[in-house]
């Protein structure tokens, strides 16, 4: 909201510098975002009267001045433009001062011109950056002529308006009553402790014939119609003061009766509409919703097609305006409109919005709409543009007022009663009972007194009020919160702070990983659905039945991640795309998995954890990591040579936890590593953490240590290729309790085992249970070892 | 007799002299004193003694014996010295090159800021609650106060994922659901993703936030005040001062902005505080009476506070870090900064 400091001066007596009240503004929850002095880039220029003018005597298209600049003397200067004349007040820029050109600041000096002295610059209106509403006469072609009973030598900011500042204020969405220089005053007042001047709002009504009649069809989108009637409308040229109001909020004037509507707007927080009466068929209107296929054409000559969602004002027989939104070029103000129908409503906030988006059309009006305006606005935003019809000279009020309210109940007044003690006991101090009452009767509270309880009277246009907090809120926010003193949950009671097993479980995954190397990444929740193309997912993978953002930032952030590894190779490829030869990035994230789309229930969110490594590793380096973690959560995980369509077919294996799949690690596809321009070679891992976390050792046990010393055996194979590390392990596992450990430690291909074969070292852990092992059954526990391999496998020691 | 050890003392003065390395040494010691050495056989003769002259030969022996180990003793320990000398030299290593590092990850800044605010606030005896990232409307907006037509809506751009279900777009949704099932003394601290459909320089579709919700009898503005104070003390620095300001929340009434001295220039206006002395750090405020009224929570009899903490936010201050989009890059030389 932008606030003239002028203006707030028109309500409250301001006896503080703007720096002071934007200070005071901002304690009180009104955030100045940024005070913006309006005669910025115009220093040192100030009122002089020409006394002397003549001819340049070397110059064809130039003048000579001789100014009377006041308490800044007598200044020659030269001048190009022709419309001075002797006597003619003007702002002179003096030697040293900044005006504007073109947008940029131009510093003037004293100087010769074609051989006469120069001592700086006759402004015109543009220099100073005003229009004509600031000023008469600021556009003319030429220098600026100023009244001439401006007291020379005076700064040219404070004669022509410019001395002033704007507040742009932010208003917190609970406050649409302080959308408007009113609102804003009305908090002023409280916070400087001064009297409210209100604004005037009488006005004579006199007899004139009409028999127009208003018809709210949607009373639920239209709350309150208000309509008066004014004849004798004369349209013409609005009085300086008012133009120069709207030209501090940036608004261009148009014509008296336009520019009552919007200075309205602008002052209560009203936005009103003014139809030509003559426009208006059947002497009707109508607030209903559009029907299907209707249109309008609005003032800015758009046309929109409409359809029952949309709120329309007409008359007899069509759409006249877009409710709240923008009046209709078929029944706008024009230079001969003779009779005026005002209007000033309360509109839903919801069906304004909605209208706004659905049509792409917004308009001040809509956007205050949009924030909400309460029915004693409405009433007094109608009287306002009443008197200022009678102020300003430019029609008859008529008796023809018509109000069709359907909650004459919500239009203010609203009555409650509040104790101070539980005020206080919200607050945590103790604000004294007569500071309590002189704050709410600043805010315009109506107070009653009553041992500890205030009897109130809310202001009409605070909706917002609804309950003692918020009448805490009022005191505190006035009184000050520097009087709230910092205490550590006095009255509150013991309770235990902890951590959830599984909370804990998490800490620590992290904790292992990063141990290792890994660094944590984050990523968005979503990504491209071409995701899935680039992992060559089947057309009918689980995966693609991911969530759809239905308002996507774009589509490359629009489905819900279902599987974690495109966030990492995208992570990859950007580390490795910025010269970081290699890394190692885990990420923990939930995915998305939808019983039903759209979402008529609440998805699952299942936590997993991916994996990325490149650089100078393998394949092992990732499957070690995935297995000390396994380790430290204490679960068992297997590994199956398996596909996967983005990886190398012939380095992934599948995860299993018993039975169940929980997850992959592997090669990305060189193919693929190509596409991205993968020098080296990137490994992932994915894994279903879920699954996981279910399954973690939980209580650590202590295992008494063994009583007798291990016996370790190295054994060596010959096999075909195609027999894996897994299957022998298996068999020898199996094939003897007494093993605890077979780790493989070497692998061996060369001419004399003969093509396609190879030749496999395991080292065996004999453990002892009850006595010690002799070496007799430890070769008795290995010969059963080599057959049970024979008999599976087929193979036999090298 | 007596030429014969004399001759023995010779022979070992002459070996010691030529011995090199203790191996040579061993042998040599064996030839004298070991047990088919000079010496051993020499005392192995005594029976051949005249019995008168044996404790004169025998002391003479011995003696012998005595001297000779005394030699060994020496010459074993300069060669052993001389040897070890020579090892020393040998194995010498630069010790300034490279250790052997076994590689240390980092976790990402937003986990170390949750997990010092999850620290800060367990101590004050807060458990962790995570709500779901997906949300309906309902816990979103309606429960806490700000139902379909509300402006406050407008404060948010929501990712909506069906006619009900959402992204959700602050951790208050959780609020709900910890109230629903539980009944005060409620001390919750709530991290988790929240998303907005906000992407620019200084915004980011996905960010972290950290909810904290207290419901009890008789709690106050004052306590919400030196809750976070303690949160900002122990996450800034011990000097920092915490102020109140008024702002506006749909969930909380009345509603707070808490801003923190400025722990770079101590409060005297730098870059950082942008010459205010202050930074606005988290939201807050008094639970509104209608979201404990919606969680069947009696407003009468019990009062709360809440606030918002954006985790990134308190990253960028705490790190230094000058750019939201760094914590969602990963770029390895980023994140292997934050080894705490």
């Amino acid at each position: 909201m932008k606030v003239p400091f002028s203006w707030l001066k028109d309500y409250v007596d301001i006896d503080v510098t703007a720096q002071e009240l934007q200070e005071k503004l901002f304690s009180c929850g009104f955030e100045v975002e940024e005070l913006i002095y309006l005669g910025a880039g115009v220093e040192n220029v100030v009122v002089g009267k020409i006394e002397k003018l003549w001819k340049h005597p070397n110059a064809d298209k130039l003048q000579v001045c001789l100014l009377d600049c006041g308490a800044h003397g007598k200044r020659q200067i030269c001048t190009a433009a022709t419309n001075v004349f002797e006597g003619a007040v003007v702002p002179v820029a003096l030697d040293g001062a900044t005006v504007k050109h073109e947008g940029e600041l131009v510093k003037i000096k004293s100087g010769k011109m074609r051989g006469e002295a120069s001592e700086g610059m006759l402004c015109s209106g543009e220099e100073l950056g005003i229009n004509d509403d600031f000023y008469p006469g600021a556009e003319v072609y030429g220098i600026l002529i100023l009244d001439e009973n401006t007291p020379l030598g005076e700064d040219v900011r404070k004669v022509v308006g410019l001395d002033d500042y704007i507040f742009d204020i932010g208003v917190t969405p609970n406050r649409p009553d302080c959308q408007c220089v009113l609102g804003i005053a009305r908090e002023v007042a409280a916070i400087l402790k001064k009297p409210l001047k209100l604004p005037d709002f009488s006005y004579t009504e006199h007899e004139a014939e009409t028999n127009m009649r208003v018809f709210v069809e949607a009373p639920d989108l239209c709350p309150r119609y208000i309509g008066h009637y004014v004849s004798d409308i004369k349209i013409g040229r609005s009085p300086a003061w008012m133009r120069k109001r709207l030209a501090l909020e940036g608004l261009r004037s148009i014509s008296n009766v336009v520019d009552i509507t919007n200075f309205v707007l602008l002052e209560m927080g009203q936005p009103m509409h003014a139809f030509d009466l003559a426009d208006l068929q059947n002497s009707e209107i109508i607030v209903r919703r559009a029907k299907e296929g209707e249109s309008i054409v609005t003032l800015d000559d758009k046309e929109f097609r409409l359809n029952e969602n949309n709120l329309v004002i007409c008359d007899g027989n069509r759409p006249v305006a877009l409710a709240g939104i923008m009046g209709g070029k078929n029944s706008e103000i024009k230079e001969t409109t003779k009779e005026v129908f005002f209007e000033a409503a309360r509109f839903a906030r919801d069906s304004v919005r909605k209208t706004s988006r659905a049509l792409g059309q917004k308009s001040d009006s809509s956007a205050r709409f949009e924030k909400g305006v309460d029915g004693y606005t409405t009433e007094y935003g109608m009287k306002r543009a009443l008197h200022l019809i009678e102020e300003l000279g430019c029609g008859t009020v008529s008796k023809t007022h018509i109000d069709v309210d359907a909650h004459p109940a919500d239009n203010g007044g609203k009555e409650m009663s509040v104790s101070v003690s539980k005020i206080n006991a919200l607050l945590g101090i103790t604000v004294p009972t007569e500071e309590m009452v002189k704050i709410l009767k600043s805010l315009q509270f109506g107070v009653e007194e009553e041992g500890d309880t205030l009897h109130l009277v809310v202001p009409p246009y605070r909706d917002d009020v609804d309950g003692y907090p918020d009448i805490a809120e009022e005191v505190i926010r006035m009184y000050g919160y520097d009087h709230i003193t910092p205490t550590f949950l006095k009255a509150a009671q013991m309770t235990q702070g902890k951590l959830t097993p599984a909370q804990k479980l998490v800490a620590k995954t992290k904790r292992v990983l990063c141990g290792q190397g890994f660094s944590e990444a984050v990523n968005y929740s979503f990504y491209s659905p071409k995701s899935f193309d680039f992992l060559r997912l089947p057309a009918d993978a689980p995966e693609r039945h991911a969530i759809k953002i239905m308002n996507p930032l774009g589509e490359d952030l629009s489905i819900l991640r279902t599987i974690l590894a495109p966030s990492m190779i995208e992570n990859v490829v950007r580390n490795v795309r910025r010269g970081n030869e290699e890394g190692k990035l885990f990420e923990m994230a939930n995915i998305y998995l939808a019983k039903d789309l759209p979402l008529t229930e609440y998805p699952e969110e299942r936590k997993r954890l991916v994996f990325g490594i490149w650089g100078n590793y393998d394949f092992f380096d990732l499957k070690g990591a995935v297995e000390t973690l396994a380790e430290s959560l204490g679960v068992k995980l297997t590994y199956r040579a398996e596909a996967m369509t983005f990886l190398h077919p012939g380095v992934t294996a599948k995860v299993y936890l018993g039975e169940k799949e929980v997850g992959y690690i592997g090669e990305l596809a060189p193919d693929l590593c190509a596409e991205l321009a993968l020098e080296k070679k990137v490994y992932l891992a994915e894994l279903d953490y879920a699954a996981l976390e279910k399954k973690a050792k939980g209580a650590l046990k202590f295992k008494p240590l063994p009583k007798f010393p291990v016996v370790e055996r190295d054994l060596a194979f010959v096999t075909d290729e195609s027999t894996t590390c897994a299957q022998i392990e298996e068999v020898i596992l199996r094939s003897c309790k007494a093993v605890t450990s077979v780790r493989l430690f070497d692998v061996y291909r060369g001419k004399q085992l003969g093509a396609g074969k190879k030749s496999m070292a395991f080292k065996l852990t004999f453990t002892p249970d009850e006595k010690a092992l002799t070496p007799e059954v430890v070769d008795k526990n290995v010969k059963r070892i080599l057959d049970q391999l024979s008999q599976k496998l087929g193979i036999s020691l090298r | 007799m007596q030429s014969k050890i004399e001759e023995l003392k010779a022979q070992i003065a002459e070996g010691l002299a030529a011995v090199k390395d203790s191996k040579a040494l061993y042998e040599l010691k064996m030839k004298f004193l070991g047990r088919a050495g000079a010496i051993t056989s020499l005392l192995k003769t005594m029976r051949d003694i005249p019995p008168e002259d044996r404790p004169l030969v025998g002391k003479q022996i011995n003696a012998l014996r005595e001297s000779a180990e005394l030699s060994f003793e020496n010459a074993e320990e300069k060669i052993k010295e001389a040897e070890l000398k020579v090892r020393y030299e040998k194995e010498k290593v630069d010790v300034t090159a490279p250790g052997k590092k076994a590689e240390v990850g980092a976790l990402h800044p937003n986990t170390l800021v949750v997990n010092q605010l999850i620290d800060i606030f367990m101590g004050m005896g807060f458990e962790v609650f995570e709500g779901p990232e997906i949300e309906n409307d309902y816990n979103n907006f309606t429960a806490l106060n700000t139902p379909k037509d509300h402006p406050a809506r407008d404060m948010q751009d929501t990712f909506y994922l069906s006619e009900d279900f959402l992204l959700r777009t602050q951790t208050s949704a959780g609020q709900i659901r910890v109230m629903k099932r539980q009944k005060p003394p409620i001390k919750i601290l709530s991290p988790g993703k929240v998303f907005r459909s906000d992407d620019d320089a200084t915004h980011s579709p996905m960010f972290s936030q950290t909810e904290g919700l207290v419901v009890d009898k008789g709690i106050t503005l004052c306590d919400l005040q030196g809750s976070l104070e303690a949160f900002a003390k122990n996450i800034f620095s011990d000097n920092v001062k915490t102020r109140l300001r008024p702002s506006y929340f749909p969930f909380t009434e009345p509603s707070v902005e808490v801003d923190v001295s400025c722990f770079e220039c101590g409060g005297k206006g730098c870059r950082l505080c942008k010459g205010t002395g202050w930074i606005e750090v988290l939201g807050g405020g008094i639970v509104n009476r209608h979201v404990l009224e919606n969680c069947g929570i009696d407003p009468d009899e019990y009062t709360g506070f809440a606030f918002g903490i954006g985790v990134e936010r308190i990253a960028m201050l705490k790190y230094g870090i000058n750019n939201i989009k760094i914590l969602f890059e990963n770029d390895v030389r980023a994140l292997k900064q934050f080894k705490d």
